[in-house]
């Protein structure tokens, strides 16, 4: 199975966690990702690691080419400090709330809590760091219509939250919508992109190969 | 200087303990380039822990040092680092696991000693486990990332007797593992101690 993210309007940002469903103690590891891989961006042709060397999802088609896998999960502070408070008894239901506490949420509807919250994985979002370390948020790096799939290379839990990335310059709370879509594909081939990306990425297959057998 | 602590700490080995508010904690790269894995929670809450993301996004910078301060998930300052004789510090690349070995170098590498053993066998002595590491600092280590989004082990940029010290805002629980890999650059092909040292100023 394979999910598919939209960007509708352009400049979505979707932060994403995940888990092993069966065993949810494995969980997306974001260092050991990057230097598997020897990124700090995630795109087409490459995977999302768990801390036991078993890849959760494969990032099997995308056409956005950058989603930021160091740029952090909207707390409540900040939103307090980039947009202000908005409550429920006056907004309703375009109330502020923090991609923190909406990713709480639906962890505590599995059992899990605060010591199971891991980086966020932010799609559609592009933080790009400079010669001396200096971090910069890219506005724009996903069109209307920007497309990414991820496809579980085992059964996974996986936790989204549409809402806007921290280090964003909006000043107005307007989380931007996506199209999530569902659907069957084929199991990786041999000569899967992901597969063979990276020498690293064929050992990862093969580990996971050994679990799910 | 009365220290409250000072102990050496053998490659391999871990140490934890808790940094009062107001206490200073330093770290001693004795031999040089040491990779030093290093967890930090709030003594009184420890999952409210050190989040790398949220530490190196509200500096908008990926690289620790002097006036950098360790956040939490929550965003609670756990820590400021007021001293740093090496430079910058990584906190991107996480700690090397036996299973992270099998990926990156070979599958017949599990048996080699890994920082994320050392975690568990550390932490378990102040009531953490699996379930509470999260991605840790690497104290004089080095990882750039490009603008391209390439991200590189290099070289360490420490020698001997660089240090790095940071003072505790809230009260912190350290957990230490230092680093036993043999298989990258990052301790130089060759694991050695390191000497923490804490004290009231």
């Amino acid at each position: 199975m394979a999910i598919g993210l939209t960007d509708l309007q352009g400049g979505a940002n979707v932060a994403a966690l995940f888990y092993n469903a069966i065993e949810p103690i494995e969980r997306y590891n974001m260092p050991d990702t990057l230097k598997a891989q020897h990124i700090a961006r995630l795109t087409e042709g490459f995977v999302i690691y768990s801390d036991m060397g078993r890849i959760l999802c494969s990032i099997s088609k995308d056409t956005v080419g950058w989603h930021d896998p160091i740029g952090g999960m909207l707390n409540d502070g900040q939103v307090k400090a980039k947009f202000g408070e908005k409550s429920y008894q006056e907004h309703r239901n375009s109330w502020t709330q923090s991609t923190r506490e909406s990713v709480m949420l639906e962890l505590t509807k599995h059992s899990l809590g605060a010591r199971d919250v891991t980086p966020p994985l932010n799609l559609f979002s592009k933080v790009q760091v400079d010669e001396t370390g200096a971090m910069n948020y890219v506005a724009g790096n996903s069109p209307p219509g920007g497309y990414v799939e991820l496809r579980a290379e085992m059964k996974v839990l996986i936790v989204l939250c549409a809402n806007h990335h921290p280090m964003d310059d909006a000043t107005v709370y307007a989380p931007k919508s996506v199209k999530l879509t569902v659907k069957r594909v084929e199991e990786a081939a041999p000569d899967d992109k992901c597969r063979l990306s990276r020498p690293e990425n064929g050992r990862g297959f093969a580990i996971t190969g050994r679990y799910r057998q | 200087m009365n220290y409250e602590i000072d102990v050496t700490v053998p490659a391999g080995s871990g140490w934890a303990g808790i940094v009062k508010r107001g206490q200073r904690f330093r770290i001693v790269d004795l031999e040089g380039n040491q990779a030093v894995d290093t967890l930090f929670y709030n003594a009184e809450d420890p999952a409210d822990r050190y989040s790398a993301v949220e530490t190196i996004a509200a500096q908008r910078n990926i690289y620790l040092t002097t006036g950098t301060r360790l956040l939490t998930e929550n965003g609670t300052v756990l820590m400021r680092i007021v001293g740093d004789t090496c430079g910058r510090h990584d906190t991107l690349g996480g700690a090397c696991s036996q299973e992270s070995n099998m990926v990156r170098y070979d599958i017949d590498k599990r048996y080699m000693h890994a920082c994320r053993q050392t975690f568990l066998k550390t932490g378990v002595t102040v009531d953490l486990d699996k379930r509470d590491l999260a991605p840790n600092v690497n104290f004089f280590m080095n990882v750039p990332v490009t603008p391209e989004g390439k991200l590189t082990f290099e070289d360490g940029i420490s020698e001997p007797g660089k240090y790095v010290e940071l003072e505790a805002e809230t009260d912190t629980m350290i957990v230490i593992s230092n680093c036993p890999q043999l298989n990258n650059p990052c301790n130089a092909y060759n694991p050695t101690p390191v000497r923490v040292l804490l004290w009231n100023p």
